[in-house]
């Protein structure tokens, strides 16, 4: 009991120490801090859409059609008159909540995996990580259109196939992790003093190897969106009414050369936001001085 | 290491920068008599008994003719392998006497009996020949051989009476008869090359090889590189060859139709076909404008399924059929591609009279909408208009649903499907509004005896005991053209009354064809023959004008 | 050395078999089959063409015709073009994608390389901060949007170079092979940065500038070798995927390579051609992959020993 309630509290001041350097180190990082902000734009706005759209989603006007970017339609318009502006920030919404909740699946699993995998070791762990290495030989993209050919249109499924190529690295990472901390004092000290597995591996395991996990997730991220927009460019992933940026980036290359203004925003906006999160995890690599893995 | 290096950078800068003479396809095109025809996609095969699709149909076309073939400025029938061809009494019974000059490219006379052989082999049903229903079932005992209802192939009304005499018996008599002969469907094949290379029935059979293929059309087969081109050349027996203007043509298998006409714009080929929609008021404005354009047998509707709720009620089907302002869709959205058209047998059918009750019409609809039970759209239930993945189908829907809402004040949802899982869809009646296109000949029994309740096309469950008595009795029993018309104009009306389904347009052919290449018109059967086409290498080439100041202005 | 490569093979068996396994039955169970059409077919002729491509048998003998047929190396018949062998048409496929990603892993090395060696030479300069700036835009743009720009811009605006095809005008393959060379020029650049940095700072370079050689000579001679053994081992498996992920440039570009047959085949349901293309491409990557880390044991000495001990 009181051996627990020490390194409890011995965690909580390292971690508190911990998280003050990190931040501090992370806002001397120019390009990372820059990151951060652009990418709180865009969730705030995101989350705001319906309230700041300059246009109701689906709006048309036949008789305009296809403008470019005018006073009254910022970033123009498409064949439909609709307004490329709220297009691009109503496919923000969609774009974002796919690379956030397929990378949480992602995380979810991954580092479930790997803490048991990492934790319990001997024969569980060498079964549990020879799938991992023989599903990383399977040549994911391939399956992914396969799949979305196959089951099609369906947002559930997309998150899924998306989350399950990504766990596996984060399952590897996870189990590094866990394999070095299990060597640790207060894990063997929470070990004899009988405590569950589940606890120890998530009141001591998973705390103390936040910061990897808090980087990889965050170079997950604009992975998984590029997944998504790839899979919508081919017609495989988010479907209409609802777009993605990925589908306006579609939809955009085929009258680029009558219309660029359809291809240069949306791609524009996907790229920075991509840029951002590779600064902001790049940044935080460096500022939670996490090294290893290479992917 | 040096030997290495030096090669891979030999290998690479030769290969990045392959270098060809500086003239472009369509210079090199017309100095040689040789088409460099744009292609959709890569033919499935050539087989004319197991093609299906317009892309196969245009490479077989040049490699084989059937009995009779059309002009393709007037359509009119003129002959094939037949040099003429005559009808009994109560016209059920025609005889083709074929040209005795007709050879196949390997030099062997073409023969009745290779006519009765190849129909036979046609509608074996072990082939799997899915067009069958279409083409041949005019033909006596055609549809029960092609069933496995007899078993005789002997007993399909087709005999070989000597050498050069082909009779074909009718199932019933039809003024429309002859039309069905010109199509490559029912080409003849070659009998000694198909058996020497597997069974008659075999789909794999390597017969259409370059190295075994023969064929008895204007040209023939020359070299065929998958995913890149099919090259085709002059058949030295073909009976009519002095009339054959080409030496060559190449095909190219181009997917997309961005592609295909910008390839088109930099000289790659003097033709395409369906240059993409926002191209086209860029290729109006160019003096002489390669864009050749006019209506054609095709039409674009909505089907609705009659067994979903609300649709069951005719009044709610007529009532979305109402609310759609084609006129505004065609303009704006399809840029006139297309013919604005509210009934089912399309805009151009030659001597027939259109019946236009589903025009636009708002007020009516709501009135129509409101009786229904739904006024001013109240408790309408939610629907799904579905799509086969496809921008332009993609457009309409879009426009279409913000009418629907606009005029109806009705919420349709619009999802689209990948073709193979929406064409299952549409089999097991999974859709409450479905999109579909067909695309016939120039007589109305081509659209609309698909319709009656057995029909391979009707996914509706529009089932009316009149309107299949006029399309399977009535019709039968009328030889007289003029007849036939006004039996087809009172079928339509019953039809669209019903409103199974929503007319949206009536297609146009767009092709894009150099200033060079003559013979190759619009035309409403959207056919061609290679015959008339002829390369002019005088002709001035054409140079793509840019827009951007035309649009801009208007913008 | 041999027994980890062995055992390496081994490991392969299963996941060959997975891939054939899962994707034979995935295809299987997708709505909608290959002979649908605007028309629906007569149950006759469907059945007629069923009979011809075995169709009609219980699925799991169909499943072990297959898996006899492959082990006879032999693909099976397409759906969609009668007349044609699955093999045939990878056959017309291969040799343009594997084309396509050598140039592009070609042209990926050549600038990701250079850019990431002089990156590393003057770090926290200019000269580092605008090559990986440029890295990082590479990594950013997703290549069905630099495919496209490249075409606007230089096929379109300047009419520089043709927007598609593959060897029919000259220059055609150039915007195709820089689209998809490009992220993973993104990624040598950051990997050989990376690897430099490490190298340079290593005792025996220190020795070898002690010793008054020019730098250029530190460099080239000492650095280079183990400053890029990263990317070495990069190499194979980034070939692997250049082939499957060349689907998107095949289509962009209008190339006639396998990438495009296979997502083509996923469309029309031609059973035989997808399960084909996607065991040839699955036992590729796992090959590549391999052979990148037996590349990469036999490079590293410590790697060498652990492997050699483990294995």
């Amino acid at each position: 009991m009181t051996t627990e309630v020490i390194t409890d509290i011995a965690q909580a001041e390292q971690g508190t120490s911990l998280w003050q350097d990190a931040w501090v180190r992370l806002k001397k990082n120019r390009l990372a801090v820059c990151g951060l902000i652009v990418l709180l734009i865009m969730v705030m706005t995101a989350l705001l859409t319906p309230w700041i759209a300059p246009y109701a989603f689906d709006a048309q006007n036949l008789d305009l059609g296809a403008t470019p970017p005018s006073a009254a339609h910022w970033l123009g318009t498409d064949i439909f008159g609709r307004d490329m502006l709220t297009q691009i920030l109503y496919g923000g919404r969609i774009s974002l909540a796919v690379g956030f909740i397929a990378t949480t699946v992602a995380l979810l699993i991954g580092v479930t995996w790997g803490a048991i995998a990492g934790y319990v070791g001997g024969r569980v762990d060498a079964v549990m990580m020879r799938l991992v290495d023989i599903l990383y030989a399977l040549p994911f993209m391939i399956f992914i259109v396969l799949l979305m050919v196959v089951f099609g249109r369906n947002m559930l499924l997309l998150f899924l196939a998306i989350g399950a190529v990504e766990w596996l690295t984060m399952a590897r990472i996870m189990r590094g992790q866990v394999q070095s901390l299990r060597q640790q004092e207060f894990v063997e000290a929470a070990i004899s003093l009988g405590l569950p597995t589940s606890t120890i591996i998530r009141r001591h395991l998973v705390p103390n190897a936040l910061g990897p996990i808090i980087v990889y997730t965050t170079l997950t991220i604009p992975g998984v969106m590029l997944l998504e927009a790839f899979l919508s460019f081919l017609g495989l992933g988010v479907q209409p009414p609802q777009t993605s940026w990925g589908l306006l980036i579609s939809y955009g290359a085929d009258t680029m050369e009558e219309y660029p203004w359809l291809l240069i925003y949306p791609g524009l906006t996907l790229t920075v936001t991509l840029f951002s999160l590779n600064f902001l995890g790049d940044g935080l690599r460096d500022a939670l001085d996490v090294r290893g893995s290479r992917d | 290491m040096t030997a290495f290096r030096q090669l891979i950078t030999a290998v690479t800068v030769s290969g990045l920068l392959a270098c060809s003479a500086g003239e472009n396809n369509v210079e090199r095109g017309n100095r040689e008599g040789i088409l460099y025809f744009g292609n959709g996609t890569e033919p499935q095969t050539i087989d004319p008994h197991v093609l299906t699709g317009s892309p196969e149909g245009n490479l077989a076309s040049a490699l084989f003719e059937p009995l009779i073939a059309r002009n393709p400025y007037t359509l009119e029938i003129e002959p094939g392998v037949a040099e003429r061809w005559e009808f009994n009494a109560d016209r059920s019974v025609i005889t083709f006497y074929l040209n005795p000059e007709a050879r196949w490219s390997n030099g062997d006379p073409v023969t009745a009996q290779d006519f009765v052989w190849s129909w036979q082999r046609a509608l074996n049903p072990k082939i799997g020949n899915q067009v069958a229903d279409v083409v041949f079932y005019h033909i006596r005992n055609a549809e029960a051989y092609h069933l496995g209802r007899i078993d005789d192939p002997d007993a399909i009304g087709v005999q070989a009476l000597d050498a050069h005499t082909l009779r074909v018996a009718l199932e019933y008599s039809n003024p429309f008869a002859l039309l069905k002969f010109t199509y490559v469907y029912l080409a003849p094949v070659h009998r000694a090359t198909i058996e020497a290379h597997g069974a008659p029935t075999d789909r794999f059979s390597p017969w259409t090889r370059p190295v075994n293929f023969v064929g008895n059309g204007p040209f023939t087969l020359d070299e065929w590189k998958m995913q890149r081109f099919v090259k085709v050349k002059r058949n030295p027996y073909y009976w009519d060859r002095d009339n054959v203007a080409l030496n060559g043509i190449v095909f190219r298998p181009i997917e997309s139709s961005t592609t295909e006409e910008k390839m088109f714009r930099s000289g790659q080929l003097h033709t395409a076909l369906n240059p993409p929609n926002s191209k086209i008021p860029d290729y109006r404005a160019q003096s002489e404008t390669p864009l050749v354009e006019g209506p054609f047998m095709g039409i674009y509707y909505y089907m609705m399924n009659m067994e979903h709720p609300p649709l069951d009620n005719g009044r709610v089907r007529r009532a979305m059929a109402l609310s759609i302002d084609r006129e505004t869709l065609a303009r704006s959205v399809l840029q006139d591609t297309v013919t604005a058209w509210s009934s089912y047998v399309p805009f151009g059918m030659p001597d027939y009279e259109h019946t236009h009750i589903l025009d636009f019409d708002p007020e009516a609809a709501r009135r129509l909408l409101a009786e229904a039970g739904y006024p001013g759209g109240a408790g309408f239930p939610a629907l799904t208009l579905k799509y086969n993945t496809a921008e332009n189908h993609r457009s309409v829907a879009i426009a279409v649903q913000q009418m629907w809402k606009q005029h109806l004040n009705i919420d349709v949802q619009i999802a689209n499907e990948e073709w193979r899982v929406y064409l299952d869809s549409l089999d097991q009646h999974n859709y409450d509004i479905a999109r579909m296109g067909w695309v016939a000949d120039i007589y109305p029994g081509s659209f609309l005896d698909t319709m009656i309740s057995t029909g391979g096309t009707n996914r509706t469950g529009f089932a009316n005991a009149e309107y299949d008595r006029i399309i399977l009795e009535d019709l039968r029993a009328t030889p007289d053209k003029d007849a036939q018309m006004q039996l087809y104009q009172r079928a339509e009306r019953i039809f669209l009354e019903e409103t199974p389904l929503i007319p949206i347009y009536a297609y146009k052919t767009k092709r894009l064809v150099q200033p060079s290449l003559q013979g190759m018109p619009a035309n409403a059967g959207d056919m061609l023959n290679y015959k008339y086409v002829v390369l002019d290498a005088d002709a001035p080439a054409w140079k793509w004008q840019t827009p951007a100041d035309n649009r801009q202005a208007a913008n | 050395m041999w027994r980890f490569i062995g055992s390496r093979l081994l490991q392969a068996v299963p996941v060959i078999l997975a891939v054939i396994t899962a994707t034979f039955f995935l295809v299987r169970m997708a709505p909608g089959g290959p002979f649908d059409s605007e028309k629906a077919v007569i149950p006759e002729v469907r059945a007629a063409l069923e009979a011809q491509y075995r169709l009609d048998q219980p699925l799991a003998s169909q499943y072990f015709a297959y898996l006899g047929d492959l082990a006879s190396g032999d693909f099976g018949p397409s759906f969609k073009y009668p007349g044609r062998s699955v093999n045939e048409l990878i056959a017309a496929g291969l040799p343009v994608t594997a084309e396509l990603g050598f140039y592009a892993l070609l042209i990926a090395t050549l600038i990701g390389g250079l850019a990431g060696v002089l990156a590393s030479l003057k770090p926290n300069t200019a000269q580092d901060y605008v090559p990986m700036a440029l890295a990082m835009l590479g990594i950013c743009m997703p290549t069905f949007l630099l495919g496209p720009l490249l075409v606007l811009l230089f096929g379109i605006r300047l009419e520089w170079l043709p927007v598609s095809g593959w060897g029919d005008l000259p220059g055609d393959k150039i915007l195709p092979s820089l689209t998809l060379g490009a992220a993973l020029a993104a990624y040598i650049a950051r990997l050989s940065r990376a690897g430099m940095l490490e190298v340079l700072s290593q005792d025996y370079i220190r020795t070898a500038r002690a010793k008054g050689l020019p730098e250029w000579q530190v460099v080239t001679r000492h650095a280079l070798r183990g400053g890029l053994l990263p990317v070495v081992t990069f190499l194979g498996p980034a070939f692997a995927g250049l082939l499957a992920g060349s689907f998107v440039v095949e289509s962009i570009f209008q190339i006639p390579g396998l990438g495009r047959f296979y997502v083509q085949a996923a469309f029309n349901r031609d059973y035989t051609m997808i399960l084909g293309t996607t065991v040839f491409l699955s036992t590729l990557i796992v090959l590549f992959n391999l052979m990148s880390d037996v590349l990469a044991a036999w490079l590293n000495p410590r790697l060498r020993a652990q492997y050699g001990s483990s294995a």
